[in-house]
């Protein structure tokens, strides 16, 4: 009975929830169970599921980040018309915005200042550089990045591999490698990991850094599937990124995260925009819906855990 | 007034008030009445919506009321709908928004208790219902608000605009309910520690309760002003108060990890937050760049408030 272990349980619900919306879709409409039917519902997940992963890195060490869907926009203001126009200069910028990103972690650990409100006030900053550098939705996509997101591997959908391929490299980093323990610790108890000799400064700015690469990953692959951008095409990224986090088992404190949890609750984040218009359900009630499948997912989430509480007591 | 100094809501106003100063002084002094009137104004909505936030974030780490821009949006529509441009259901249309504020906040904590979810959470998926009940009650309409209320909105008394008049008389009153009754101790305690709080016989479900209809009612009573001054509800209309409120009660002093509030700060930091995006207009700057300056304005006052020593 080992394999049930409460991690594992803890992924089960999402795990669930997934399966049987996508079930219920495949109901709804047969010809979504398809190659290219997969493609198209679950395409737009990738950036989705990489704007969770990075949000998940700054839960982890018990932050928050209310800039995600400024700076994913940002970045993909960058990749639609520096990384075509000049590459070198458009890595450059990007490079550096991950550096921002480090030393954001840096100062709200050494001033101790509240993530909440400084990623509130970078979200301007963001916000402001992405309409300075497009002012009217434009800009084109990089052919290679192009390419690379609209690629047709045999068998399995593009957005069906991205998504393993990011599951399972950050699971690696999180959960296996040594790095990964050392930053839920900081989420876990700060106290202990900087009296067992290792420097939480270095920790938080890594952990932010992360947070950086990832969100620019999101923005780069958002760019590629809508070939131009605008400075506020990903501003509701912000509140899906907290909600794949949560819906995928991650907890706000203690450095509980689980990052194949966080892609699968973006992916049934995704879905549940389809599954809604697949109902037929009226326009008005399409966002109201789907507070109501978080609702929904939460309460199951909810029932599980007391069943194992239960059979723990025993 | 080594006393003054120390308090902790002193800094936004000296902010706000460096701000003021630059901006008439850029104009000559010719704006100093239509910017004192515009700030007041419109910090008096954020001012309103930014007290049921400070009550909320007070109670401890993860309290937030995500929930605010949505329940504005409802409840100005509701209201407004409710008196047909009639100025005899004037009070009606009072009742309604605050009993939607009510609820609202009823729920919310429904869902925070029952379902043991973080409140950011919880208000995030009622704010998703909230907004889609707007919209299927709204229709595309803007309906126009009753004459009175109109007039009362956009006038004021004695140069003070009606709503700035409004939203100081609310802050009295959150004043005394904070600092001199028993509710405000009782908030704090449970953002200092909610366990050492429980054990002290604070009655700690109940407070919370309280407080979420608090902020779910200031919010809904703030959309009905804002509606009201601006000839409608728009099903936006709420949008930018989701950062606004959370931002006038930090630069306001009050504690982010909770347990600490004060109500002077909010006004400083509401006042602050529309001197800094005025006084960029003047400058004639382009919307990108009022942003980032915002931004960076934000963040700096943030860092140099932080400058206190440790606890």
């Amino acid at each position: 009975m080992n394999w049930f272990t409460p991690d594992r349980l803890r992924l089960l619900v999402p795990a669930l929830s997934l399966l049987v919306l996508l079930g219920a879709i495949f109901y709804l409409q047969p010809r979504a169970m398809s190659y290219v039917g997969l493609n198209l519902l679950l395409n737009l997940a990738v950036p989705i599921a990489l704007a969770t992963i990075a949000q998940m890195f700054i839960m982890m060490v018990n932050d928050l980040d209310l800039s995600m869907g400024t700076f994913v926009s940002f970045v993909a203001c960058v990749t639609a018309t520096f990384l075509q126009t000049t590459p070198w200069l458009g890595l450059l910028i990007l490079a550096l915005s991950i550096l921002a990103y480090a030393v954001l972690g840096i100062v709200i650990h050494l001033r101790n200042l509240p993530s909440i409100v400084v990623t509130l006030g970078m979200s301007f900053v963001w916000g402001g550089l992405a309409v300075l550098m497009l002012p009217t939705p434009g800009g084109t996509a990089p052919d290679w990045i192009r390419w690379l997101m609209t690629s047709k591997p045999p068998f399995v959908p593009m957005a069906i591999v991205a998504s393993l391929l990011i599951a399972a490299l950050t699971h690696w980093l999180v959960i296996r490698s040594a790095l990964g323990v050392l930053l839920r610790g900081v989420g876990g108890n700060e106290r202990s990991v900087q009296r067992a000799g290792w420097s939480v400064v270095r920790a938080k700015a890594l952990a932010y850094g992360f947070a950086g690469l990832f969100a620019v990953l999101a923005g780069m692959s958002l760019v590629g599937l809508t070939t131009s951008a605008d400075a506020n095409i990903a501003l509701r990224y912000t509140l899906l990124s907290i909600a794949g986090v949560i819906l995928g088992g991650g907890e706000f404190v203690g450095g509980r995260v689980s990052p194949i949890g966080a892609v699968i609750g973006a992916l049934t984040l995704t879905l549940a925009a389809s599954f809604l218009s697949f109902l037929r359900i009226s326009p008005d009630w399409q966002i109201g819906a789907q507070g109501g499948i978080l609702i929904l997912v939460l309460a199951l989430r909810l029932l599980l855990n007391q069943q194992q509480e239960r059979t723990r007591g025993q | 007034m080594t006393n003054v100094l120390r308090k902790p809501w002193i800094w936004s106003f000296v902010a706000a008030f460096g701000v003021w100063l630059t901006t008439i002084l850029f104009t000559g002094g010719e704006s100093t009445v239509g910017v004192t009137q515009a700030a007041l104004t419109f910090a008096a909505f954020s001012v309103i919506v930014g007290l049921g936030q400070m009550f909320v974030i007070t109670l401890g780490p993860g309290n937030v009321d995500l929930s605010i821009p949505a329940t504005m949006t409802l409840a100005g529509t509701v209201a407004l709908k409710t008196m047909e441009t009639n100025d005899s259901l004037i009070v009606a249309g009072i009742l309604v928004a605050l009993a939607i504020g009510v609820c609202i906040g009823l729920v919310n904590f429904a869902l925070i208790k029952l379902l043991r979810i973080p409140p950011i959470i919880a208000t995030l998926s009622s704010s998703f219902l909230i907004q889609s009940t707007a919209i299927w009650y709204n229709r595309g309409l803007r309906i126009k608000p009753p004459a009175t209320l109109t007039q009362f909105a956009i006038g004021s008394t004695a140069g003070i605009p009606n709503v700035a008049i409004v939203a100081l008389l609310i802050s009295m009153g959150m004043w005394i309910l904070l600092e001199k009754g028993i509710f405000g101790r009782r908030v704090a305690a449970i953002g200092q520690n909610m366990w050492a709080a429980r054990l002290a016989g604070v009655p700690v479900d109940g407070t919370r309760l309280a407080t979420y209809v608090l902020c779910a009612t200031l919010a809904s009573l703030a959309g009905l002003v804002l509606s009201c001054f601006s000839g409608g509800a728009a099903l936006n209309m709420g949008a930018e108060y989701l950062l606004t409120s959370i931002a006038v009660v930090v630069i306001g002093g009050t504690a982010v990890a909770g347990g600490f509030a004060n109500v002077p700060g909010i006004w400083g930091g509401a006042l602050f937050l529309f001197l800094v995006v005025s006084m960029l207009n003047t400058y004639g700057a382009s919307a990108g760049l009022r942003m980032l300056l915002t931004g960076v304005i934000i963040i700096a006052v943030i860092i140099a408030a932080s400058r206190k020593p440790a606890r």
